[in-house]
């Protein structure tokens, strides 16, 4: 009896499913394409951050722990885990220097995930933030071979405990969404807000468009860099102290 | 003339091996399931080596189907009277391994079951997408061709529709080599010699085999083929095993030659462990030094050694996208030059992968529906290459 039921409601499932994956796109659509208080995203902003590693503390990772818990992850390191940020250390093999930064998608201008998905799954929005649709993804993983950054992850297993806001399939791809649900909502990443809370201060958020924004001044003011600028996909994620 | 038992007992093979073809393709199916079900957290793929054993089936099933058609085009477009014989089997061979290795390319797929969604959110700066164009066109081309050669009202248009095949089955490798040539970032890929590479990969891929197809299908009907169509034939599968190993070669070579490929290559022709040892001793040994012996080698070359030589350059085709897929994904990409790095995700370490049983299964099962396809259609259809008693070109 049971087992009969189950099935019923497993066929139950499937078919909502179904139903879902064929009004979810429109759905998502409106979902991804708005931006600040329900208008369109702007492309009169660029969303970006200025990450300095000489804020950056060794051995913290309060920024991946504010990422796990706000999208959801499991915050498991295995190979098969999404990790939509993680913590780098570097040592320069000249000088020997050691430093750390937090890297995550670069949120390209010139997004190669984007141009290399058969299916227009990823995108770039008016306002320079990379999103993956995951009711679009066929999960076929070109978008990890193309970009140059290893942001991105492929979801291997069933997932539990999901954010509601923050929607993510097994089969699929995905990586930072810069907290877009937050961003448009006026608030900044959950990274940025934890990086600062424990009080280092190493991750910058806001509009590299507007010439008053704190992250424009920043950026005239100190020497910044983006990493793999040589591919010149003009990442919005600028780093400062490398 | 066949006696009725041995008539009677190679009915009885052909249904079991039909039946063995079910079910490699059933256990393929079943391993797609599991997939399905679980996740690919059941494969040895991971965020690191993102394309695996599946990928390796597909794409040497892919570049041989190109590549097999070379027979029908020296036929076709060259007129040579023995190729042209064997342009019908050439063909199908095609469409076979055609079959199989999209059938594994799109059962991988993290959601198989969206597969159209990449025909209605057409993005045309993908050269995935570009490759799903030419392998449905393809597809139906070929199908077309083996129309105009078995239909004798038809049999005007093959010339025309021979020509379209072979300008067709180079742009199809030219873009399967341009999924890798366009992943500018990583060493492994993004360099333009992979096109040419894959055009003379797929010659000598194809046909080893056809050869190995061509000679079971002469033993099954007790016939032997012409030594002088042999020879010529070997030959043939000498000069690009060793025009395939001269790309290889180039493309190495030109990595060595820019700084920033030299630890790139040094992990793959010399401290790469598994992938050092297949390329070197399965790709290079086996897979073109001894068939290039049994080929060419004084009072060798006779139809076992050259269908030992196809059979081992098929495995070598094998080991050379083992190694250079996932090969090339292990090891690391350089994110940040001049530093060394490390992370949780892998950052600055080779990457570890084991296949696991489900990817073996789905990737043999994809051999099974060629498998499948061929035979049917040999037994049904008529594909035995009809030489004419004298042959000159
Ligand atoms: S960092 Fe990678 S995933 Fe992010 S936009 Fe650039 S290419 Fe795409
Ligand atoms: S995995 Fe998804 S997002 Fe990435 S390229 Fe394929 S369809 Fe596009």
């Amino acid at each position: 009896m049971s087992e009969i039921n189950n099935d019923r409601r497993q066929f139950m499932g499937k078919a909502l499913a179904m139903a879902g994956i064929a009004i979810a796109p429109g759905v998502m659509l409106y979902d991804v394409k708005a931006g600040n208080d329900g208008k369109p995203a702007s492309s009169k902003v660029r969303w970006g951050m200025l990450i300095d590693s000489n804020q950056c503390k060794e051995g913290c990772d309060d920024c991946v722990t504010a990422c796990s818990t706000e999208n959801g992850l499991s915050g498991g390191k295995k190979s098969t885990d999404s990790q939509w940020i993680r913590k780098v250390e570097l040592k320069d093999m000249r000088s020997g220097r050691s430093l750390n930064l937090p890297m995550m998608c670069q949120h390209c201008e010139q997004p190669p995930c984007v141009d290399v998905c058969p299916t227009q799954a990823s995108f770039k929005r008016a306002d320079g933030i990379v999103l993956v649709d995951k009711h679009r993804c066929i999960g076929c993983r070109y978008c990890m071979m193309a970009c140059p950054y290893k942001a991105r992850s492929f979801v291997h297993e069933e997932l539990h405990d999901q954010n509601p806001e923050v929607p993510r399939g097994k089969g699929t791809v995905e990586s930072c969404t810069l907290c877009v649900h937050r961003v448009d909502r006026g608030e900044s990443p959950a990274c940025m807000e934890a990086c600062a809370k424990a009080g280092h201060n190493a991750i910058l958020f806001g509009d590299l468009n507007d010439p008053e924004s704190e992250i424009s001044k920043r950026i005239r003011t100190v020497a910044t860099s983006q990493i793999r600028a040589d591919l010149g996909l003009n990442p919005g994620i600028r780093y400062q102290g490398m | 003339m066949p006696t009725p038992e041995s008539l009677r007992y190679k009915n009885k093979l052909y249904y079991l091996l039909l039946a063995a073809g079910g079910l490699v393709a059933l256990a393929g199916l079943y391993a797609v399931h599991m997939m399905e079900e679980h996740g690919h957290i059941i494969s040895g793929m991971n965020n690191q080596i993102v394309w695996g054993l599946p990928h390796v089936f597909a794409i040497f099933l892919i570049v041989a189907a190109s590549g097999v058609l070379n027979v029908a085009s020296i036929g076709s477009v060259f007129g040579k009277a023995v190729y042209k014989a064997r342009a019908p089997l050439a063909s199908l061979l095609s469409i076979a391994m055609l079959s199989g290795g999209l059938t594994v390319l799109m059962l991988d797929l993290g959601r198989p079951d969206r597969i159209i969604v990449a025909a209605t959110n057409y993005n045309s700066t993908s050269v995935f997408a570009w490759n799903v164009v030419l392998y449905s066109g393809m597809f139906s081309l070929v199908i077309v061709y083996l129309w105009t050669m078995m239909e004798r009202r038809m049999h005007v248009w093959s010339k025309p529709a021979g020509f379209a095949v072979f300008a067709w089955r180079f742009v199809l490798t030219t873009g399967t080599g341009l999924i890798f040539a366009f992943l500018t970032a990583r060493q492994a890929y993004g360099s333009a010699l992979l096109p040419p590479m894959f055009i003379v990969l797929s010659f000598a891929w194809g046909l080893a085999v056809f050869h190995l197809v061509q000679t079971t299908i002469y033993a099954w009907n007790e016939k032997t083929l012409d030594p002088a169509i042999l020879r010529r034939k070997k030959n043939l599968l000498g000069v690009f095993v060793i025009a395939s190993l001269y790309m290889v070669a180039v493309y190495h070579m030109t990595n060595l030659y820019f700084a920033h490929q030299v630890a790139f290559e040094n992990f793959i022709l010399h401290e790469g462990g598994t992938y050092t040892m297949m390329f070197w001793i399965g790709y290079v040994l086996f897979g073109n030094a001894v068939p290039l012996g049994l080929i060419y080698a004084p009072g060798l070359g006779d139809t076992r050694c050259v269908m030992m030589a196809s059979a081992l350059v098929v495995l070598g085709g094998f080991a050379f996208l083992y190694v250079f897929i996932i090969g090339g994904q292990a090891f690391p990409l350089n994110i940040f030059p001049g530093y060394v790095a490390s992370s949780s995700f892998g950052d600055g370490q080779i990457a570890h992968y084991e296949p696991s049983i489900y990817e073996i299964m789905l990737g043999f099962g994809g051999l099974a529906i060629a498998f499948i396809i061929t035979t049917v259609s040999v037994r049904v259809l008529n594909f035995m290459p009809q030489d004419k008693a004298y042959i000159a070109d």
